[in-house]
């Protein structure tokens, strides 16, 4: 096989990878903020089935979670669901089990934040939406961001794991590679591909810290 | 009393079975500076969060001016008034924190801009100019641009009195203002609170600088225990004590 249609393959692969990486952020960045609200609930049984949804999701491997999406529907309920169902069942699992995790980096973002500031806000008459979108957030951002960091980095390689439901990303498309071809080469274009995407976040991130390193609080 | 820009009459307050604010009136009339004093654990902090709105009394009075925030209802439990009111409030006074609490992400003319643009609603222009009037008469002009974690603690100190004036309150709490300053970064701080009595500022002052209180307060309450044990005019109270307990407390104070 020609260098350049393994390239192709693998490039076809990693728009497919990239494409779960941003629909997974997309919808677990919001949905995180959902989770730590709810995880902070004055209402006790709000935030009960936050914790608990945390915990199945931190608490169970993400592999499982995406073929139980994946297979419930025809299981639990007989339905027989199309051939796109995959990717549907891949985005779902994506988004529900990274916004547990971003959900409980918001909530030790916002907890990490003085008392003070709040009451400050309070005092000055800010409402408390002003005081959350104007005080809390900024401040909040500063401070998960490393953690941020190092989870959205996790997903780069995690996106992998689409390959458990026949989704021809890049980590399927080099093992398919690897096995027509024998040889090694499709992996290591793969790891090299996937260290690049790292590198290009890491740039990314490191360009909101430096902006952000004005100030210490 | 018809001037009087804050009025608390018979506040009680509890955490849980511990009482810190057992039955305290006390009533500011405009102009005035009243330092309270005390003990820790007094239940001087307790009372300035109960006047500022972050406690909630059990029950009493409270009154700013003609704004009603609570009062006690038949059986004797406090009845805080509705949002509007309370925000109302809320714009008759000011409270600098003995922490500074300024926002660590504004620069110190942000800080005191934003409350006018995002609470007061004045233009973003107006409010940048008041702020730098304001921090040119805390002697900051050259910090304005500057984030807190770049000034000093009496200089986010001072910030954080500009950012309370900025907001035209009539009166201004203040809250062990140097306590977390060193000894030259308080004289810094206590003349600007000085400055502001001496243009008849309304100021209710916890503070254990006892010197500062003789000198700056008309009126000077001594708590203990969760009581007014005594107050009267700041001299007297402070050369001439009535009380056996105001007298061990300032003897102690003097011996530092």
């Amino acid at each position: 096989m020609e260098f350049s249609t393994m390239l192709g393959l693998l490039g076809d692969g990693l728009l497919l990878t990239t494409q779960i990486f941003f629909v997974t952020l997309i919808g677990s960045l919001p949905l995180g903020v959902v989770v730590a609200l709810c995880r902070m609930s004055r209402f006790r049984v709000v935030s009960t089935i936050a914790k608990f949804y945390i915990s199945i999701l931190r608490g169970t491997p993400l592999m499982l979670q995406l073929m139980a999406i994946m297979f419930g529907p025809y299981y639990l309920f007989g339905l027989q669901m199309g051939s796109d169902w995959k990717y549907w069942a891949c985005d779902i699992g994506f988004i529900l089990n990274y916004a547990a995790y971003f959900g409980e980096i918001y909530r030790s973002g916002i907890q990490s934040i003085p008392r003070g500031q709040y009451e400050a806000a309070n005092v000055l008459g800010y409402s408390r939406a002003q005081t959350f979108m104007k005080i809390v957030l900024p401040q909040v951002i500063k401070r998960i961001l490393p953690a941020m960091g190092n989870e959205i980095i996790t997903l780069v390689k995690d996106t992998s794991l689409a390959f458990v439901l026949g989704i021809a990303e890049m980590f399927s498309q080099a093992k398919a590679l690897a096995a027509r071809e024998v040889s090694m080469l499709p992996y290591a274009i793969a790891a090299l591909i996937y260290w690049v995407f790292c590198l290009l976040i890491e740039f990314v991130l490191g360009k909101v810290e430096k902006k952000l390193d004005y100030y210490h609080a | 009393m018809p001037d009087s820009v804050v009025t608390l009459e018979h506040a009680k307050k509890a955490f849980g079975d511990n009482e810190v604010l057992k039955d305290i009136s006390l009533s500011v009339a405009k102009g005035d500076v009243l330092a309270v004093i005390g003990p820790s654990g007094g239940g001087k902090s307790t009372l300035l969060r109960c006047l500022t709105l972050l406690e909630r009394l059990d029950s009493g009075r409270l009154a700013y001016g003609d704004v009603l925030v609570c009062e006690s209802d038949a059986a004797g439990k406090a009845e805080y008034a509705k949002k509007e009111s309370l925000r109302e409030a809320k714009k008759h006074f000011g409270l600098v924190f003995q922490n500074f609490n300024l926002f660590p992400h504004y620069t110190a003319a942000k800080n005191v801009a934003d409350p006018l643009i995002s609470v007061a609603k004045m233009p973003k222009a107006e409010a940048y100019a008041r702020a730098a009037e304001l921090l040119e008469k805390m002697g900051l002009s050259d910090k304005a641009d500057m984030v807190p974690c770049d000034l000093s603690g009496g200089q986010q100190q001072r910030v954080a009195i500009a950012r309370a004036l900025a907001m035209n309150p009539e009166v201004l709490f203040f809250d062990e203002p140097t306590s977390a300053l060193d000894p030259e970064l308080t004289r810094e701080v206590l003349k600007v609170i000085r400055d502001l009595a001496a243009e008849h500022m309304t100021m209710v002052i916890v503070t254990h600088e006892m010197s500062f209180a003789r000198d700056v307060a008309d009126q000077l309450l001594f708590m203990d225990g969760g009581r007014v044990v005594e107050h009267g005019r700041a001299i007297d109270v402070i050369n001439s004590p009535q009380h056996e307990r105001t007298r061990a407390f300032l003897a102690n104070y003097q011996e530092g």
